[in-house]
């Protein structure tokens, strides 16, 4: 949990001044930066969503 | 006689995994049957079954429904526990790896998928089962009541989320839980039909004069360490309260288990549960009068098992997460609770999309986040990015995959295990029993999981040496 914290939003690490740049540092999902990331994900999943989707069928279980 | 306060306590997780091979453009290419046969071909080439336990202690095998199933070794801490159920991942998707070796082999175009997830896409389930040893002496009608309300409210602390789709009169959405659509009782020995949030089977695996496991069925897997580090350190935390017979409020209700569904579609908490002495109280209530007693008993209890410095980092993601509800700013534990997680990925998507949540880009982005593969699913691709928090580290996981706890049972188990691999000698194993099958056969039985050392078993390991020898 202590561990390196990615830098990857905007203004990460341009001051050190207390818990806003502490807060700043964090790389957020729901802020800058996302839609990169949404751009990683869409490459690494299945092309056909709504195929993939429906053919996930288990038997159930407990 | 009182109930013994167990702040060290025996506790196992099993996880279910769904399982599919994915062909071309996103098809499935074989049955979940096949698959699984696939995925344990070289478990059963080598040790003749489908069920097995591993040198750390712990259970692989094949669960009904195809369902490919790691229950952990006996734990008696937090993180160790953590430890190990991650250590189950690595197992199983190194299996995965090399069935897509032998579909490859065999010319058939499949990519495996092991989701840590519990529901697919028509609604069938499998469980994430929580097993926690309590004395025998712990009468479980009262701890069907106390625990009841904390078990139906959890959710709210560490649900893995899920895209719902439109049922029993709800309209399709976000749901915080996976399962809480899927149990339908509140205490009972019945598993399979009519899933309970607690099953009382009798299998104690040990003395059943002083230990029954209490066994959660109601438990979402997680795929965030700190969310899972919270589901069941808060849960350990309460177990220990009832038995030390801390005056918890009393929200017992007529029907408990007629509001899980409701709280699962409320991220504010705010779902109104009717009391059996009268009144009502949000879930959220629930939530926050047990972590004040959780705080309080934190000061008091006795520093063994889970270390209270442990637990205390527990209290505090519990803490943030309940204040994140009431203020409805999740912004402070937004790398740290999975539901919360998930649902954030899915707001982003559904932005971009500009879609409702029946597009099936969301159904995908829901199931992909529980893709227990490193660099594809979504889970594993947000914590290699450092965009979540961890509990623990890729060392202590990668030690818990070949090493079984030190300070339970299961250490005996693991050297067993692994002695006898190393010699070729043919042993059969389960909980309790060790056993070397030839040249005569010899079981050591072990009733109790608390110790962790046994002079028996020193003398089994060398009869194994024994059987070696004999066996040329």
């Amino acid at each position: 949990m202590t561990g390196p914290q990615s830098q990857i939003s905007a203004g990460g690490g341009s001051d050190n001044s207390g818990d806003d740049a502490f807060e700043a540092g964090q790389a957020q999902l729901n802020t800058t930066g996302t839609d990169d990331l949404l751009d990683e994900i869409d490459g690494l999943l299945e092309t056909n969503a709504a195929e993939f989707v429906r053919s996930y069928v288990q038997k159930g279980g407990q | 006689m009182t109930s013994p306060v167990f702040a060290r306590r025996i506790v196992g997780v099993e996880t279910e995994y769904g399982i599919t091979a994915v062909a071309g453009e996103g098809g499935s290419s074989l049955t979940p049957d096949e698959i699984a046969r696939y995925l344990f071909r070289p478990i059963v080439d080598r040790y003749a079954s489908s069920n097995i336990f591993t040198r750390n202690g712990s259970r692989l095998y094949l669960d009904v429904g195809s369902h490919p199933e790691i229950a952990t070794a006996e734990c008696d801490s937090l993180t160790q526990l953590l430890n190990h159920e991650q250590a189950g991942d690595v197992v199983v998707d190194e299996l995965a790896r090399r069935a897509e070796e032998a579909l490859a082999a065999d010319r058939i175009d499949g990519r495996v998928y092991l989701f840590k997830n519990n529901v697919d896409s028509v609604g069938n389930s499998y469980g994430c089962h929580e097993n926690y040893l309590v004395s025998r002496h712990l009468p479980l009608r009262n701890l069907g009541k106390q625990l009841l309300p904390f078990m139906i409210t959890r959710q709210l602390i560490c649900g893995a989320g899920m895209v719902g789709r439109a049922t029993g009169g709800y309209q399709p959405g976000f749901v915080i839980s996976q399962r809480a659509d899927q149990v339908w009782e509140g205490i009972s020995s019945a598993t399979t039909r009519a899933r309970p949030i607690i099953n009382t089977r009798d299998e104690p695996h040990g003395d059943s004069q002083r230990f029954r496991r209490m066994h959660v069925i109601v438990g979402d897997s997680n795929m965030s360490e700190t969310t899972f580090a919270l589901k069941v350190g808060a849960t350990l935390l309460v177990l220990e309260m009832v038995e030390a017979g801390v005056a918890l409020p009393d929200f017992e209700m007529h029907n408990p288990i007629g509001h899980i569904r409701d709280i699962a579609r409320d991220m504010t908490g705010g779902t109104l549960l009717d009391l059996k002495a009268g009144g009502t109280v949000t879930a959220l209530e629930v939530q926050e009068a047990t972590l004040a007693a959780a705080t309080q008993w934190l000061e008091e209890r006795p520093d063994e098992g889970t270390p209270t410095a442990e637990l205390r980092r527990v209290v505090d993601l519990w803490t943030r997460q309940l204040e994140a509800i009431r203020t409805q700013d999740f912004s402070r534990v937004d790398r740290e609770i999975d539901w919360v997680i998930k649902l954030n990925l899915l707001n982003r998507y559904r932005e971009r999309l500009g879609e409702d949540w029946g597009h099936p880009k969301l159904a995908q982005i829901d199931l992909t986040y529980h893709d227990i593969r490193p660099g594809r699913g979504l889970f594993p691709l947000l914590e290699s990015k450092g965009l979540v928090d961890r509990w623990t580290t890729d060392e202590a996981i990668h030690a818990a995959r070949d090493t079984a706890p030190e300070t339970t049972r299961a250490r005996l188990r693991g050297q067993f295990i692994a002695r006898a691999e190393e010699l070729g000698v043919p042993v059969t194993t389960d909980w309790v029993n060790l056993k070397v099958n030839e040249p005569e056969p010899r079981v050591v039985e072990l009733l109790d999981p608390f110790v962790p050392v046994d002079a028996r078993v020193d003398e089994l390991l060398a009869y194994l040496e024994e059987s070696a020898a004999a066996r040329g």
